[in-house]
This record gives structure tokens, sequence and C-alpha cells, in this order.
């Protein structure tokens, strides 16, 4: 096996410089959206009194969910010792890094007062897991950040492995952290349980790889590096695993609520007359987003064909952000519970299902967010070294 | 004269602003001098004295006399306070909001006020990052609108849906309002501040003719809330919780 050569990709054609504008149009757009929201108020968008977290907070949260995933394929190579992921260590920092800022950015610039960023940054309440998330998504970019310099640097690659390891103990706390934002809260019915972090660590697993294998054939694509069928279907494999292990979870989680009569509400909502709710459940989350993929992956034939990966790596990264839409939104639509036994009505609509509809700033900011996390890359792999010059089979190394 | 100088000096500020500032040296100053401010149930605290445990404000509301067509406390408390909601609204705020709670084996019909609990554990407190929603040593628990970044977390962690989110511009506030911050109901904390002994829900209430609202020193087993309780008993809402909320119900 010959040393892995990273070189940094050109960047001069017209379509770098037109992928480039397109994504920092989008960020524009996202930027404007916020300041739109910010000098408005809120009422502009489609979130309430009762629906207080939106699409902002689906983006923010898919993408740092994402983030902490997208480092495995540096965990497996560093942590866990396969060297044949070693090559790709490099690029899985720097889209962890990207991924956690463009959903940072959703989540800060969706604030009531983004303005006072610094005193989020100068007062805390320890008791809080946001508190404590803000010294977890800043450390974890450091930490990184530290990874790849020792990984890049050629003196300092022996220390590359305590690195790892470092960063792969970070992730796993930072994602068990931001599923205790849902996890530790006892008010709602659809939150509130243990299970959220653990399976808000399997979900970081797939969202993070989806993404990872999607930037990978485009990058490898665009640039006409080549790319063995190996390196391919192993990580499409491994993709296919987390997606059945999140699916597992959803179904134990649901499985739990269902054993649970006072929670029985909350799942006939979201399991069968939620309507959009519903919907997006059964068919984006389960169907398109797991089932479908599960499949692709695992044909006999179909399998094989890359086409086939990006589409259905594709279809995790929607199902992915379907489940935060159900999670997030339908968690907060379906009613709070004052009293069981009764029926509560006010002019605070107690007792009625929150109505919400994703308005366009909200969208846009949202996306934004993709935006800021792919304009990163796009811009990281042309002035510094994190793609391999060639990732076809005989130069990843042995099985 | 210098000393009699301090209390108008005092009074300049804002009176929301300095019971803030009054919260965040309480717990200093009670472990400093312990014991040393004693003062009747529902009497003025000195401007220059820091708010001690001693007390614990509450309410008790009787649901058997809250008329299911009254909405004093509410309009009371839009008055005082400064803040307006449009029927259908889902985005205006309320501090306090009219429950009609239907049981549904029986059909039996209950109403009643709804508004910050003021729990003695409080999620809202637990969960803000940046410790803008705290609770004051007596028992009332606020949002600091310096310190509130608006991230709604205290909102996703209530579980009485006791706060709003100011979604646009607010002019003209009597306390610290503003578009961006999270606001609930302060147990009218400037009216406990200044002695009044009541809260101008309460006070709108008995003005009624209904007294379904009573405010008081849960902590005074003498006072007349501690008496009701204690004879009458009373009920907190969700309280599987075990939140210990300062405000209890009777006739549910």
């Amino acid at each position: 096996m010959s040393t892995t050569r990273f070189i940094s990709i050109d960047g001069n054609s017209p379509g770098y410089f037109v992928w480039l504008a397109a994504l920092l149009l989008v960020v524009l757009l996202g930027l404007g959206a916020a300041y739109y929201m910010e000098t408005e108020g809120h009422w502009v968008t489609g979130m309430s009194n009762q629906v207080v977290w939106g699409t902002p907070h689906v983006f923010a949260v898919f993408l740092i969910v994402a983030a902490s995933g997208a480092l495995n394929v540096a965990s497996i190579a560093s942590v866990f010792g396969k060297v044949e992921y070693k090559p790709l260590a490099r690029m899985s920092g720097l889209l962890a890094i990207a991924l956690l800022v463009g959903g940072l950015a959703v989540l800060v610039l969706d604030l009531g007062r983004a303005d006072r960023l610094i005193v989020a940054m100068t007062y805390y309440n320890f008791k809080s897991i946001f508190a404590w998330n803000i010294f977890l998504y800043t450390g974890f970019m450091a930490i990184v950040a530290v990874y790849l310099w020792l990984m890049m640097e050629r003196r300092m690659n022996r220390y590359t492995r305590p690195a790892g390891f470092a960063a792969f103990i970070w992730r796993i706390i930072l994602t068990t952290g931001t599923g205790s934002i849902f996890g530790f809260l006892v008010a709602r019915d659809a939150y509130d349980s243990a299970l959220m972090a653990p399976m808000f660590v399997i979900m970081s697993f797939a969202y993070g790889l989806a993404i990872f294998i999607l930037v990978m054939l485009a990058a490898y694509h665009w640039t006409g590096r080549p790319l063995g069928e190996a390196i391919v279907q192993r990580l499409k494999n491994l993709l296919g695993v987390f997606v059945a292990s999140v699916l597992y979870f959803v179904i134990v989680y649901h499985l739990t609520n269902l054993y649970f009569t006072e929670r029985h509400g909350v799942e006939a909502f979201l399991l069968l007359h939620g309507g959009v709710y519903t919907q997006v459940f059964w068919i984006g989350q389960i169907l398109l987003g797991s089932l479908l993929p599960l499949a692709l992956f695992y044909h006999p034939t179909l399998g094989s064909s890359r086409t086939v990966v990006a589409v259905g790596s594709a279809l995790v990264v929607f199902g992915g952000l379907a489940q935060m839409y159900v999670f997030i939104i339908g968690g907060q639509a379906y009613p709070l519970s004052l009293f069981p036994d009764a029926q509560v009505s006010s002019s605070f609509f107690d007792g009625v299902v929150a109505s919400y509809s994703p308005s366009l700033p909200e969208v846009l900011l949202g996306i934004g967010g993709v935006g800021i996390a792919l304009a990163i890359v796009t811009f990281a792999i042309k002035v510094l070294e994190f793609l391999p010059a060639s990732l076809a089979d005989q130069d990843v190394g042995s099985a | 004269m210098t000393s009699e100088k301090r209390p108008s000096e005092a009074c300049c500020t804002d009176p929301g602003r300095r019971s803030f500032v009054a919260a965040a040296g309480a717990a200093a100053a009670m472990m400093v001098a312990p014991g040393v401010f004693l003062y009747g149930a529902a009497g003025a605290r000195p401007e220059d004295q820091p708010v001690t445990g001693k007390v614990r404000w509450g309410l008790l509301v009787d649901s058997t006399r809250c008329q299911e067509d009254c909405n004093a406390c509410v309009s009371a408390c839009e008055q005082e306070n400064g803040w307006t909601y449009e029927a259908g609204s889902t985005t205006d705020p309320q501090w306090i909001r009219k429950l009609r709670v239907q049981n549904r084996a029986t059909g039996h019909v209950v109403s009643m006020p709804m508004m910050c609990q003021h729990c003695e554990h409080p999620p809202c407190v637990d969960v803000c990052p940046t410790g803008a929603s705290f609770r004051r040593a007596d028992g009332i628990v606020l949002v600091d609108k310096h310190i509130c970044i608006g991230c709604r977390y205290c909102m996703m962690a209530c579980p009485y849906k006791a706060r709003s989110f100011v979604h646009e511009e607010v002019h003209d506030q009597k306390y610290p309002r503003g578009k961006g911050t999270v606001e609930s109901c302060t147990l009218c904390v400037h009216m406990v501040d200044r002695g009044d002994g009541t809260t101008a829900c309460a006070e709108a209430c008995d003005r009624d003719g209904h007294q379904a609202i009573l405010f008081g020193d849960l902590n005074d087993p003498d006072s007349e809330i501690s008496q009701r309780l204690k004879r009458y008993g009373g009920t907190q809402i969700r309280a599987d919780l075990r939140l210990n909320t300062g405000v209890r119900y009777q006739g549910l």
C-alpha cells in the first residue's frame, strides 16, 4: 500500500465558481431571512407561543447531529484502526466542523436576541444542558481542528491516534447533550426520555455518514479523481447498518410510549391522526427515509450502482429531516396535558393541536445553514489538502 | 440627611429592574445576615433590604368561586403589567388565561385562571442557559429581560404553558419587556415589593365580588392562605412532577 497523497483541488473551473457562488447566494438569503426575522420579530415566522421551535431548529438540530456523525469515518480509522478509512479521515473532520458551524449559525440566528450572543458566552447556568452544549460545541470544533492539524502535519502524525480518541469520546458526549435537550424535558409527552441520548447518537451515525458519502461522491465526480468501488460499497453497507439501528431505536421509543397508557394520546397523534405529522412520519421518515434506502443498499444488483448509493444516501438525509420535523414540531404541536382526565380549553390554545406551517424566512435560514456548511467544505478543499488524489481501490489499502 | 436620601435614590431606578438586582443579591445577603429582616406577611420590603426566603409568596385559587364568563383577572393583569393580546392570535403574549376544564367522564365543568405557578423547583429555571430565568428567595419566578437571549427553551420546559415569547416590538411598556425575550406572570412583584399585599388578579377578583384568588405567604402558618389550605386542602396542578408550585387550587 502506498502512502496516500493529499492534493488540494484546483478550483479554477467555471463549474467550481458557479457552485461556490450558488452556495454563497444561499448563505446570503439565509442571512437576509435572519435579519428580517430579527428586526420584524418572530411574528413573521410560522412559530408561535404554541410551537416555539420551528423549521430553523429542524435544520439546526439535524446539522449539529450530522456534524458529530460526520466525524465517524475518521474515528473508524484512528480509534478502531481500520487503515482503509484513513485517507478519508481529513475530509471527515472537515465536514464535521463545517456542519457544526452551519447548524450553530442557524440556531444562533434564530434566537430572539441573536445580538446577545455575548451574553450566552458570559452568563452560564450549569444546570442547563443548553449551557453545557455551548462548551461541547465549541470544544468539539477546537478538538477536531487540532486533530486535523495533527493529521496534516507530517511530524505530528504519531499523535493522531490519541487526538482521534479524544474527538471520538467528545462527540459521543456532544450528541448525548443534544439528545438530552429533549430528553430532559419533563413537561412534554413526546420527549422526557433517557432514550433520546443514545437515539441521537445513532441518528448522528446515519445522518453524518449519509452526508459524508454524498460529499465524497460529488467531490470525486466533479474533480474527476479516481474513486474505487470498494470504499463506496464499504461505506454504503455501514450506512445501511446505521439506518437499521435508527429504525430499531424509533421502534423501541414508540413501543415504550404505546405501553404507557398516559402516552397513548401523543402516540395516537404521531402515528395515526396527526395529519401532516403522521404523513411525514410514515411516508417521509419510515418509508422514504429508512425502508427504501435499506432496500436500495442491500438490493443484490441495484446496491452496487453508485447512483443508487447516492440516491439512498440522499433519502437518508431527507428521512433525517423528516424525523426532526415530526420529532421537534410534532412533539410541540401535541398539547400539554394539564388535566389528564379532562378536556381543557382556553384563549391560549390549551387542549388543541397547535397549527404550524413553515414560513419562507425560516426555510431560507435553515437552508442557509446547509449552504454555510457546504461553502466551508468547498472553499477548504481548495486551499488545504483534504482530498486524497486517488481513492482507487489499489490506493486505499487492503480491507 | 444621608439616611433619608437613600430610599429616594433607590426609587429612581426602574422598579422591575431593581427587583432583579435585589434578587441577584438576595442569596448572598441572606447568608450575611440571616434572621435580621423581619416584617409582616404582606408588608412592604424596605428598598434597601434584600428579598428573603422567610416568606414564600403564593396564590390560592378557589375554582368553585371562579365564574366561567368572568375575565376580570386577565384584564387587570393586562392593565397592571402592560401587555395585551388579540383574541385568536397565536403569537400575542398571555401572562394569565382562563381555563375551562371539563371532566371527560362526568362532564363537570370547572373554570380557573392559569398563570406561572411559581414552582419551588421550576423547570424553566433549570433549563435556562444564561440564568435569565430565576427564582427569587421569596418564591417568585421571574425572567431577567436583560439576560434573556430568546432561545425559548424555558417555554419548551414549562409544563403549564405559562410563558410567552414577545413576537413583535412592544411600546409604552410599564415594566421591562422586549421583543425577542420571554415573559410570564411576575406575581405582580412590584406590588409585592411595595407591600400591597395582593396582586392585580386577586384584587380584581375581589372587586368583582368573587374572591376566588387569594394572595399570601405560604410560609406563615397564620396567614389566611395557609389557614385556608390547612382547613380545606389544596391541589397543585401536575403535582406528579413534584415541582411544589406556589399557586394552589381548590375545587378541582
